[in-house]
């Protein structure tokens, strides 16, 4: 095995010689590899691997609002509901009222919201009413129409997921309800509240 | 000092010397017949730039001769031996060679000049132009140094006709006669920054304090970097290392008043004589909210951590090195500019002040961004007979989260990108004689776009993989004394693949279904996958040419086309942009716009004074602008809908540069430019032009008294008379009314007053310290700017004062 040993270092040696008298045309061949590389190495990546990215689960989308008003008088239930599937794509949402309000009662009314676009359906009014203290809904209408909030955050300020509607007069018109996040709170209505709109919608209401 | 001849400890120099000298001592054992009537040619150059060296001498065996005009000697009459010649210069260190003579033999034998010529050299390379027929504008370190709490942004802007386009206080990114993002391309230390450089909320991700000089680059030269460059090229880039044993670098702190904050920045540099050389380089800064004069920006400040390291061998006709660079920030976004809807917009129009507004602090809320950015870059070059070639390699990963104020406590980012691109090019620069050069080059590159899906929110850049290759040569040539002429040709394909789920609604009411059924993938129903392609095929090239009048005057006409492809948010951009309350539509049907840009400049410059006037026309064939067209109503409110387009533009002005000097020590300076946007069917204004824009300074300076420097600057920035109107009528769902969504009209006009001082002197430890007070809007004037893209929200930023002071040694 020892006897081996030179051999083993001159053949070291005369590889070394090689490599270093042959080191001048080596640079040169490094740089023509380099350059017949190039072309290579962009054929190479080519479109190989169709790993297609995973679907999106759209997390804070809200499709649908639905306001259900429960008459106190008994005469029934009306529900307003604005659905729009394809978020912002260009699909108009659908506004439905399924009936006239009656002048003669007053309603309770509850605001649910989910978001549809996922495959299960997610309720988002969970999301709203654990941080009630960020949101408020606004309401407003063109008719003789009282809103009253019938549910409070923890800082004992109007949400309004739970609220009364009383109207006062008869007449056509329109009743404007509008989910803000992070409004200011307290805040005199709507225009000074700042915050951003996650939900507006206009329905068409008929008093009579 | 540093000639080759030296062996240069254990490199790869000395060993290839070695290997050559034990390989000619091997042969030379039979040479001992004599046959004495052997010819030796040599011939004596330059090892920098091959020009012949007169009057070297030559020395062996008791022979000597030196060299004529050419370089030129021959030794006659020589045996078949070895011989060690000995070659020295006046500017050079001696050189040993040996040559192993069996016939006529011919040698050529580079020399290297002596230490201070090679630093004149390097400093004229340094400050030499790139381009030879444009001219160039630049910045200096001194400058540099002014600015060194800012931005790139806010520093390029001294530069006459570059102006910004903000994102509020900290987001600048330059706009070059009046084009911007996709149009200019900044290279950082030899590198394309890949940083989503479309976006107007993406800032350039560089380090202000990690670069020496920057240049603006337009026309041929700019061929060497870009054929999409239709505003121009930004190049960014260290000084050269000094070749000898030297330590130095520099320490600086500096401070703001408003931010209340500042930054520390530190460079090391280690030099050696026989080329070895290393750089660290570090910044840090931290800044709380700014401040308006009148109220606190809430959620404006930042901080950022960059970091760098360069190390390498410059031998001057070989070398190499290894570049790294880390830029990191997180930045706080206005609070009040989160805006969901136009009617958010409206409100905070008619405000005026931002409805929401805290006391100061450091703290970074959302929403934020988060940036990364890392650079690698590996470089070697040896100098042939043929010229100087370089083969170079980078890596760059950009990594961008946003974030997002969201619903049910997700923290998680809203938009998390990540972009790597690797690219691999080769350049030769070859001389042909002293009066002409050819630089060409080829290089491949590999990008590949990543959005994480775990954001829970619809991507809006999708995932992408991106192909380029791209060949360029320029020639030089000086025609006479007063002609010079540069022409050049640039060749750039790429093949773009993409995956994106479109709305199944949008990509039918595109009618992308029939223009694009290739791409489709599956149809899921709400979303569809598609896999877009593209290919894009572009040439650019460019004719200048420099007319030298008289020693003091010269005049530049340049001509240039430059072809640019749709980025990826003009073709996929699909749905609602929330920082900007919009929805964005891009078309994916959209070409190649291609831009011709005709520029023609005089300068005139002697010792007293410096004119510049430079005049521009572009017109950019099927430029992409995005336009509102529409508005749609989705359950969250009504958005306006913004539509890229494409249409062809024109664009022409002027900037006008004087400096003069009084007595011996004050400096006055105007600056003056000028930008005309439209597009060419209409006559229509684009948006976003830089409104005209004038700038006085007078500085004074005591050299007596420690090179104190004293100046006061008055930028003037008139109203932008022409824009598109872009408004439209918003319903007010609460009041059953319309309202007019007024985000064409630009603010007013406004002058501001800046005062800059600097002051030096040197510790008795042999370093130098230099101090620098900078006033900027002295007079606290509250003004908005039509470039901010957040100007509807705030007002900009009231006086600040900022100190730093800086160490060197």
């Amino acid at each position: 095995m020892f006897d081996e040993l030179p051999h083993f270092y001159k053949a070291i040696l005369f590889a070394t010689q090689l490599i270093i008298n042959k080191l001048k045309i080596k640079i040169m061949k490094i740089f023509k590899y380099a350059l017949l590389a190039i072309p290579f190495l962009y054929f190479s990546c080519s479109d190989d691997d169709d790993n297609t990215p995973e679907p999106i689960n759209e997390e804070e989308v809200i499709t649908t609002m639905t306001v259900t008003l429960v008459a106190h008088d008994g005469s029934g239930v009306v529900t307003m509901q604005t659905q729009d599937l394809d978020g912002d794509g260009p699909g108009l949402p659908e506004v439905t009222v399924s009936g006239p309000i009656s002048a003669a009662s007053s309603y309770s009314g509850s605001i649910v919201w989910l978001n549809e676009m996922e495959e299960e359906v997610e309720d988002i009014t969970e999301e709203i009413l654990e941080e009630a203290d960020e949101h408020q809904v606004f309401f407003s209408s063109d008719l003789d129409i009282d809103f009253v909030y019938s549910d409070f955050d923890s800082n004992d300020l109007p949400l309004g997921t739970q609220f009364i509607l009383a109207p006062n007069a008869a007449g056509s018109g329109t009743i404007t309800i509008t989910l803000v996040h992070e409004p200011a709170k307290p805040n005199d209505g709507l225009d000074s509240a700042g915050g951003s709109i996650d939900i507006q919608t206009t329905f068409s209401v008929t008093v009579e | 000092m540093n000639c080759k001849c030296k062996k240069c400890g254990a490199s790869f120099t000395s060993k290839l010397a070695l290997a050559l000298y034990s390989f000619f001592s091997l042969c030379c054992i039979n040479s001992f017949a004599q046959n004495c009537n052997n010819r030796l040619s040599i011939q004596v150059i330059d090892l920098h730039d091959g020009t012949p060296l007169e009057n070297a001498t030559v020395q062996t065996n008791g022979l000597r001769g030196t060299t004529d005009f050419d370089g030129n000697l021959i030794f006659e009459n020589l045996c078949k031996d070895t011989y060690v010649l000995t070659i020295s210069h006046e500017d050079c260190e001696p050189l040993e060679q040996t040559v192993d003579i069996k016939k006529d033999t011919f040698r050529k034998i580079r020399l290297e000049h002596h230490l201070n010529e090679l630093e004149e050299i390097m400093v004229i390379s340094d400050n030499r132009n790139s381009s030879r027929t444009l001219f160039e504008n630049k910045i200096s370190k001194e400058v540099l140094d002014d600015y060194n709490s800012r931005t790139i942004g806010d520093v390029l802007k001294t530069i006459t006709g570059v102006s910004t386009l903000n994102s509020g206080s900290y987001l600048s990114k330059p706009v070059i006669n009046g084009l911007h993002s996709s149009r200019v391309i900044l290279i950082n230390n030899g590198v394309r920054m890949e940083d989503q450089e479309w976006g107007i909320e993406h800032a350039p991700s560089i380090d202000i304090n990690s670069i020496d000089k920057i240049s603006i680059i337009k026309g041929a030269s700019a061929l060497k970097y870009a054929g999409d460059a239709i505003g121009g090229v930004i190049i960014a880039d260290t000084s050269k290392e000094k070749l000898l044993d030297s330590i130095y670098g520099n320490i600086t702190t500096s401070l703001q008043s408003n931010g209340r904050g500042g930054g520390i920045s530190t460079n090391y540099i280690k030099t050696n004589s026989n080329g070895w050389h290393y750089k660290f380089q570090g910044t840090f800064k931290k800044m709380g909210d700014y401040e308006t004069p009148d109220y606190v920006m809430t959620n404006t400040g930042f901080s950022e951590h960059n970091f760098s390291f360069k190390a390498g061998l410059n031998r001057i006709d070989h070398g190499f090195d290894v570049y790294y660079s880390l830029f990191s920030n997180r930045l706080g976004i206005l609070r009040s500019s989160h805006a969901h809807t136009a009617i958010d917009i409206i409100n905070a129009i008619e405000n005026e002040v931002p409805l929401v507004i805290n006391d100061f602090s450091y703290d970074i809320n959302t929403p934020r961004q988060k940036i990364s950015h890392h650079l690698i870059k590996l470089r070697g070059f040896k100098n042939f007979d043929f010229g100087k070639l370089s083969m170079k390699y980078d890596f760059q990963s950009n990594d961008r989260k946003e974030y997002d104020i969201r619903r049910g406590g997700r923290n998680n980012p809203a938009l998390d990108l990540n972009l790597q691109t690797h690219s691999i090019a080769l350049d030769l620069e070859s001389k042909f004689n002293n009066s002409s050069n050819l630089k060409s080059g080829i290089l491949a590159k590999y990008q590949k776009n990543y959005p994480d899906p775990s954001t829970g929110v619809k991507r809006i850049i999708p995932d992408y993989k991106k192909y380029d290759f791209s060949l360029y040569s320029v020639y030089d040539i000086s025609l006479s004394d007063n002609w010079f002429l540069e022409a050049g040709i640039r060749y750039d394909f790429s093949h773009v693949n993409s995956y994106k789920y479109y709305r199944t609604s949008l990509w039918e009411a595109r009618n992308y279904d029939e223009l694009f059924p290739e791409f489709v993938v599956e149809d899921l129903g709400l979303n569809t996958l598609t896999n877009p392609k593209f290919t894009f095929n572009n040439i650019s090239t460019n004719l200048g040419t420099r007319y030298s009048i008289d020693e003091s005057q010269n005049i530049y006409f340049n001509y240039s086309i430059s072809s640019r492809k749709p980025n990826p948010s003009e073709l996929f951009s699909e749905g609602l942009h929330h920082s900007s309350a919009r929805i964005e539509i891009g078309d994916l049907s959209f070409t190649s716009e291609v831009g011709h840009n005709l520029s023609l400049t005089y300068n005139v410059a002697n010792e007293k004074s410096n004119l510049t006037f430079n005049s521009f026309a572009n017109y950019v064939d099927d430029f992409i602008y995005i336009i509102p067209v529409d508005l749609m109503p989705t359950i969250a409110g009504v958005f306006p809908v913004w539509e890229y387009k494409q249409d062809d533009a024109k664009l022409f002005g002027f900037d006008l540069k004087y400096d003069r000097q009084y007595f011996t020590n004050f400096i006055v300076g105007h600056q003056l430019s000028i930008i005309k946007g439209y597009e060419r069917d209409n006559n229509n204004p684009l948006i976003n032009m830089p409104p005209v824009n004038l700038k006085n300074q007078i500085s004074y300076s005591i050299l007596e008294l420690n090179n104190l420097n004293l100046s006061l600057e008055s930028e003037y920035v008139f109203s932008q008379n022409e824009y598109p109107n872009n408004n439209f009528e918003v319903f007010i769902a609460t009041d059953g009314i319309y309202e007019t969504l007024d985000t064409s009209t630009p603010p007013s006009a406004y002058h501001l007053l800046n005062f800059s001082s600097s002051y030096g002197f040197k510790s008795n430890k042999g370093g130098n310290y230099k101090i620098n007070l900078r006033v900027e809007n002295l007079l606290n004037h509250s003004y908005k700017n039509y470039l901010n893209r957040l100007r509807y929200f705030t007002h900009e930023m009231g006086r600040n004062i900022m100190l730093s002071v800086s160490y060197s040694y």
